[in-house]
């Protein structure tokens, strides 16, 4: 392989799904490329790399990211969740079920972000409404479902948790 | 007996898809050696290459291949081959690929990009749809006649006309004669993006024996590989075409795409495969987009509200390659009239080229945009008529055994019934047509309706087949060629399989990527004929294997044949379920205790011929679809006078789909659909500069739809007249979700405060200008009611 430039490469190290990776980064990679390209992290996907569309949404210390708007070296000894992250061998979380059960999945191009989402949405131990939950997904776009199927599946575990 | 079709079993692909192991072609990187393409594009609408310098592009380390059109001058495309791969003499649009290389990686692509010097001579371009039709002296195809056409297609010699379609009945004149009322009106829409998340990928790998294989974001793999094998004049038995997982196509991915210079590309490369992924911008500027449209209708009705005489024309904006689009254009064509029975027709639909971004095939291929210019005209004239928007309609539909191409062609006697749909409809928009009397005057309510039919476009001897393959266990694999882009036929096919051989569903295996060497040959996964066609083959294949099963059950029972039947995993005579052999004991051949065996592996096969005729060139008349769905939306909105926003509250829409095969994919592809529908109505649009560079190629300048922006509630109704020769009865319904939506909603803000909308999309701009100019005083009142109000 040609080098690519002069940048100086740096070590990145992250905790992954649970994991502690190790890779060489250069200053101008972003957090998605790394995903995507380094750790072979094939659930996060791209649709626009600039910041729009949010299909590339991770959890960054538990915080959803667009990772295409962030350096990869600027998540130094962070942790990161994907999906891969909160699937266990073919045990799915009541989200990807309730996902299925709704329909919430057409092409599945964007699944991966609205479940990332929804998971920390979950997370956050508190009750939202139909259109709280409306509001929080907005930055993700769907082009197949009309976004109903998602909403209803993340509000119904939402409510779960609280019967 | 049917045990899965009906219901809604959860989709083939839904877990590979929640875990995110779905394999898409963005994500494939590991074909060893891959090195990265980019191509660079034209910077000017319409102008002759002079000369292209890649000498400072070559000295780069890293550059393996470069290539311009000249490398490979043939003209590509599904009907008419009117396409460079790069530009050759001249380039017909800002973003057409001009010279493109492959690199190492993508950063050493782009830097050798930057360094290749073009120059141009620019030509007069020519961007609005209507001049281009007319005009003589600029062209953007001057050597049009000289390529090659499909014989369905009409291009007309020293103009920008791609094709000419022409449906005609009756006497146009004497049906204006017998009219009470005379409307003309224009309407109009912009040309839209499919905005499918998935940019397009593909990778070509030219290899040292001159096969070809390619990995490719692609609707169509068996289009793909066919007009491979034409423009690299190779057999077709020479190329297999992968398309994994599409992340959304919606017909942008239909049709032959980036895959040719994906293979020039590792051609040039000494045979290194290559990929090309684009970025969303490229996706906007360089890749196929919808057509725009233009339409001036003369409609003659009686005071009774009977239609005699529709006079149209059509312009579709193609942009600068029209080798999908000339099709759409001959489809908007024949249903041009919409679902109606009309005496006196003429008709003209012409495909023009004009300097812009391409058109190809998009969900609803022609008939949103010919359903928005009849259905907002039907309103006009019952608003005029005072007649009831749906009694008019039904006044005028189609029923059976009237026909399609303006009454030339009779339609199945089980063809499905408009009527209904637009009665169910009706009954849920009704009720609130009372306007309740909001708390703000300046709030508006309003309801609006349209009807509408669709069949596949599709050429006449389109085909398609299936094979099931059974395994030692009894579990089976279905294998078709129609590609998974989120519409879930696979699901509902597998479901067809499970009936039809008493299987349960787990047993039955579909895969999610097609491979055109492995898979069940099928034309193209477009025009919602995925389930009707390959659905058919599916069960002619289960057929198929059934006999083989039963040829050698009926030996070892000694039973006839024609007695047997499968049900929850075993073969036995009808009534006699206790004289039985296990599936897992005859498809692989059965075995007597002697050891003796007889039968075999079982392999059914099964194929579908569409049902068409060609039309003739100078009516229109002729068989033109294996079947047409038949629909009606109608939408309840709120109006604010004073902003021109509109919130909807309630989308209801309808279908004779004949059977529902599974009600929670038919469901979501309703509402996934509308809200597509939706968001093209009120913001979509490819804006152009006077250059005709485009101005708004990224999520935030080009707005589609979020969760935000969604109807407050769906109401759906699935009509199931079943029509005898589809699977189960069924028809399609994919793109039918998006038909009725733009006209009902223009219909329901003409309701609501009496201002008619003619031109897409309509933005709240676009509705407040159109109060100031249709109303002028209404704002100022309001106004001042306000005003007094505090």
């Amino acid at each position: 392989m040609i080098k690519e430039g002069t940048r100086p490469t740096k070590t990145l190290s992250v905790i992954l799904n649970g994991q502690k990776r190790v890779t060489e980064i250069q200053s101008n990679e972003t957090l998605l490329d790394v995903l995507r390209n380094k750790f072979q992290i094939k659930s996060v996907k791209a649709a626009c790399w600039v910041g729009d569309c949010g299909i590339c949404t991770v959890l960054l210390d538990e915080k959803p990211v667009k990772s295409c708007l962030v350096l990869a070296q600027e998540t130094m000894n962070c942790t990161i969740t994907t999906v891969e992250g909160i699937t266990h061998n073919d045990k799915l979380t009541e989200l990807q079920d309730a996902f299925i059960r709704h329909g919430a999945v057409q092409c599945g191009y964007c699944t991966g972000a609205f479940l990332i989402l929804g998971h920390y949405i979950i997370n956050q131990q508190q009750r939202f409404t139909f259109s709280e939950i409306q509001e929080m997904i907005n930055g993700i776009i769907c082009r197949c479902t009309g976004y109903l199927q998602i909403i209803e599946s993340i509000l119904e575990v939402n409510e779960k948790q609280f019967r | 007996m049917n045990n899965y079709v009906g219901k809604s079993v959860a989709r083939k692909d839904a877990k590979e898809k929640v875990s995110g192991l779905a394999e898409y072609a963005v994500d494939i990187d590991y074909i060893p050696n891959l090195l990265s393409g980019k191509f660079l594009t034209s910077p000017i609408a319409h102008a002759r290459i002079v000369s292209i310098d890649t000498t400072e592009a070559e000295k780069i380390p890293g550059v393996v291949a470069i290539v311009t059109g000249k490398d490979w001058p043939v003209k590509i495309g599904l009907y008419a081959g009117d396409r460079d791969i790069l530009a050759v003499e001249k380039v017909v649009w800002i973003g057409q690929p001009v010279v493109a290389l492959a690199a190492e990686s993508e950063i050493i692509a782009e830097k050798a990009l930057s360094l290749i010097k073009v120059e141009y001579q620019s030509l007069e371009p020519i961007f609005d749809p209507k001049k281009a039709m007319e005009s003589k002296d600029i062209l953007v195809h001057e050597k049009m006649v000289e390529y090659n056409h499909s014989p369905a297609f009409n291009p007309i010699p020293g103009t920008n006309i791609a094709n000419h379609f022409k449906l005609r009945k009756g006497d146009i004149e004497d049906g204006f004669n017998k009219a009470d009322e005379i409307f003309e009106n224009e309407f109009s829409m912009p040309q839209v993006s499919h905005a499918y998340l998935e940019p397009i990928v593909s990778i070509g790998h030219y290899r040292k024996d001159g096969s070809i294989e390619v990995w490719s974001s692609a609707q169509s793999p068996f289009t793909v590989r066919y007009l491979l094998g034409i423009t690299f004049a190779t057999p077709t038995s020479n190329i297999t075409v992968h398309s994994p997982f599409l992340g959304g196509g919606f017909g942008g991915k239909a049709g032959l795409n980036f895959e040719p210079l994906a293979v020039l590309l590792s051609r040039k490369a000494r045979n290194r495969p290559v990929k090309l992924m684009l970025t969303r911008e490229e996706n906007f500027r360089s890749a196929p987009i919808r057509v725009g449209m233009v339409a001036s209708i003369k409609t003659g009705v009686t005071k009774q509200g009977k239609i005699t005489a529709q006079q149209i024309k059509y312009i579709w904006d193609s942009g600068a390659c029209a080798d999908y689009a000339v099709n759409v254009g001959r489809a908007a064509g024949y249903v041009s009239i919409g679902p109606y029975d009309i005496e006196n027709i003429k008709s003209d639909s012409y495909t023009v080229y004009t300097n812009k971004p391409y058109a190809t095939a998009f969900r609803g291929f022609g008939h949103l945009e010919l359903h928005w210019v009849i259905e907002r005209q039907n309103e006009i004239i019952t608003k005029k008529l005072g007649i009831d928007p749906v009694a008019f309609r039904k006044l005028n539909t189609l029923k059976p055994g009237t026909g399609i191409t303006g009454n030339q062609h009779r339609l199945r006697e089980d063809a499905g019934s408009i009527d209904e749909c637009l009665d169910k409809v009706w009954i849920d928009l009704s009720p609130k047509k009372d306007k309740i009397k909001s708390f703000d005057p300046w709030i508006f309510r309003g309801i609006g309706i349209a009807g509408f039919m669709k069949g596949p476009a599709q050429p006449p001897n389109s085909a398609s087949s299936a094979y099931v393959k059974f395994n030692e266990d009894g579990s089976a694999l279905v294998s078709v060629g129609t590609s998974e882009m989120g519409q879930g036929t696979l699901t509902s096919l597998a479901q067809i399989a499970a009936d039809e051989l008493g299987l349960p569903f787990e047993k039955i295996k579909i895969r999610g990527d097609r491979d055109t060497d492995r898979d069940a040959y099928t034309w193209q996964t477009v025009g919602s004929r995925s389930l009707f066609m390959d659905g058919n083959a599916v069960k002619n294949a289960c057929i198929n294997a059934k006999e083989q099963i039963f040829e050698t059950v009926s030996q070892v029972l000694r039973v006839p044949k024609s007695d047997l039947t499968i049900k929850n995993e075993l073969v036995f005579p009808r009534g006699e379920p206790w004289k039985h052999l296990s599936l897992s004991e005859v498809v692989m051949g059965y075995m007597y205790p002697s050891g003796e065996s007889i039968g075999g592996p079982v392999i059914g096969h099964g194929t579908y011929m569409a049902k068409m005729t060609i039309l003739d060139a100078n009516t229109g008349a002729g068989n033109p679809a294996i079947f047409e769905t038949f629909g009606a939306q109608g939408v309840e909105i709120e109006l604010n006078a004073l902003t021109g926003e509109i919130t909807i509250l309630k989308l209801v829409s309808a279908f004779d789909i004949g059977k529902v095969i599974n009600p929670q994919l038919c469901e979501g592809q309703v509402i996934g659909g509308s809200v597509m529908a939706l968001s093209i109505a009120t913001s979509e649009k490819l804006q152009y500069s006077d250059k005709g560079d485009l101005l708004n190629p990224s999520f935030v300048d080009y707005i589609i739809s979020r969760s935000g922006d969604i109807p407050k509630e769906f109401i759906t109704h699935f009509v199931e007249n079943p029509q005898e020769d589809g699977p189960h009865g069924a028809r399609g319904i994919g793109e039918l979700t998006m038909i009725g939506v733009p006209a009902a909603l223009g219909n329901a803000i003409s309701d609501a405060i009496g201002v008619e909308i003619f031109d897409l999309p309509i933005t709240s701009e676009k509705i407040w200008s159109e109060i100031q100019k249709q109303k002028p005083t209404l704002i100022s009142n309001l106004k001042q009611k306000m005003m007094e109000g505090i």
